[in-house]
């Protein structure tokens, strides 16, 4: 599997973020989580890549995903 | 063609979905997300067999059991139902269509809409529906609630920590919510309670950035300006796709005997989308339960 660049914007307490974080571990990949409750930069980050202000974002290479998105994000993986 | 179509995977639809599989017939879940409502519960405790568990936390053993079986699974939106044949044809955003013989809906319910302009185009972009995932994104903002009742409260005593000033806008004459929210949002120092207000318009350029409210009493209209605005007005059932195939009810839910059948043969539905009573987990999961186990015996019988 090729290696991808993957990025998550995330807060502790929603629920898609959770599911989002359990679907990249079961799944073996590896990522770099931002929580933007606590990491204010990284709030105006998510905010201004994203254009919108809902979590999760997952940045895979290039593609934005917003939302807890499987079709997405395994299309952006090659899963 | 499979033989049951289960539309939501919610605490109903898995349960249902596990239940169906068990009877043997081909089980396809269309859902773009997994626990539905219940993700949402931040503690619960009165689900049988876990003293305290994370409405997360239930979701992942419910998602954990049902992996465990053979049951094919659509990550998304249906969008659409229609009758061919005797069976009927699901209609998705993204995936095309499905064809079964049986239906159970199990959609559940979304957040109502306040449905004023400016609220679909700020979606995300300043207008949230759920205070625990989006609260932490208005940090040191003022912000909007509106509803006055215990959705409504519920959300603002969250906000009050973390925004700099909150409003509750109720349209009504009275704030419904509980008395113990309601003293808590009394003695917070940045809360400001409107009632017999209306929201007109939700205002804005990248985001939001105030909304128009009119004064129910005086007609006078103003601006609050707010950087978010959390709608807490309660929850619609999931119903518009099936595009009255079904009969409902006068708040739209979706009319079930008590083997969970609709109004039209072959299509059962289970769970907060039904005219159920009562909304909880378990009664949830045992609704799924009964609509899986009709939906066999409708199979079996032929579709008689």
């Amino acid at each position: 599997m090729a290696e991808h660049n993957v990025v998550l914007y995330s807060t502790a307490t929603c629920p898609f973020c959770i599911q989002t974080k359990k679907y990249l571990e079961d799944k073996g990949i590896s990522y770099t989580n931002h929580d933007v409750a606590a990491d204010q930069e990284a709030r105006k980050e998510m905010v201004e890549k994203s254009s919108q202000m809902g979590v999760p974002v997952l940045i895979i290479d290039e593609k934005i995903i917003i939302g807890f998105d499987r079709q997405e994000i395994e299309a952006a993986l090659g899963l | 063609m499979d033989d049951i179509i289960i539309i939501g995977a919610g605490p109903a639809g898995m349960t249902a979905a596990v239940y169906a599989t068990r009877k043997k017939l081909a089980v396809r879940i269309i859902s773009d997300n997994i626990g539905g409502q219940a993700l949402y519960s931040s503690g619960v405790e009165n689900y049988l067999g876990y003293k305290y568990i994370t409405g997360e936390e239930l979701v992942q053993k419910f998602e954990e059991h049902m992996k465990s079986f053979d049951i094919k699974q659509e990550y998304v939106k249906a969008t659409g139902v229609r009758q061919k044949d005797g069976g009927f044809v699901v209609t998705t955003d993204r995936s095309g269509e499905f064809e079964a013989k049986t239906l159970i809906v199990a959609s559940g319910k979304i957040p109502r809409r306040l449905g004023v302009p400016g609220e679909k185009e700020f979606a995300n972009r300043g207008v949230a529906y759920c205070s625990t995932c989006d609260g932490p994104m208005f940090a040191g903002m003022d912000v909007a609630v509106v509803g006055g009742g215990n959705s409504g409260f519920d959300a603002a005593v969250q906000l009050v920590k973390i925004a700099s000033k909150v409003y509750v806008i109720e349209f009504g004459e009275r704030i419904i919510a509980d008395e113990v929210y309601q003293d808590h949002i009394k003695q917070a120092s940045n809360a400001e309670v409107r009632t017999n207000t209306a929201v007109k318009e939700i205002l804005g350029d990248k985001f939001v950035k105030a909304i128009k409210v009119e004064d129910r009493k005086s007609g006078a209209i103003s601006e609050i300006p707010v950087g978010g605005i959390f709608v807490e007005i309660g929850w619609r059932p999931t119903v518009d796709f099936l595009n009255g195939l079904v009969a409902l009810n006068k708040i739209e839910e979706i009319e079930i005997d008590c083997a969970c059948r609709t109004s039209e043969p072959g299509i059962f539905a289970a769970g907060d989308v039904t005219n159920v009573p009562e909304k909880q987990i378990i009664i949830s999961a045992g609704e799924g339960a009964k609509a899986a186990l009709s939906a066999y015996d409708y199979i079996v019988r032929g579709g008689i």
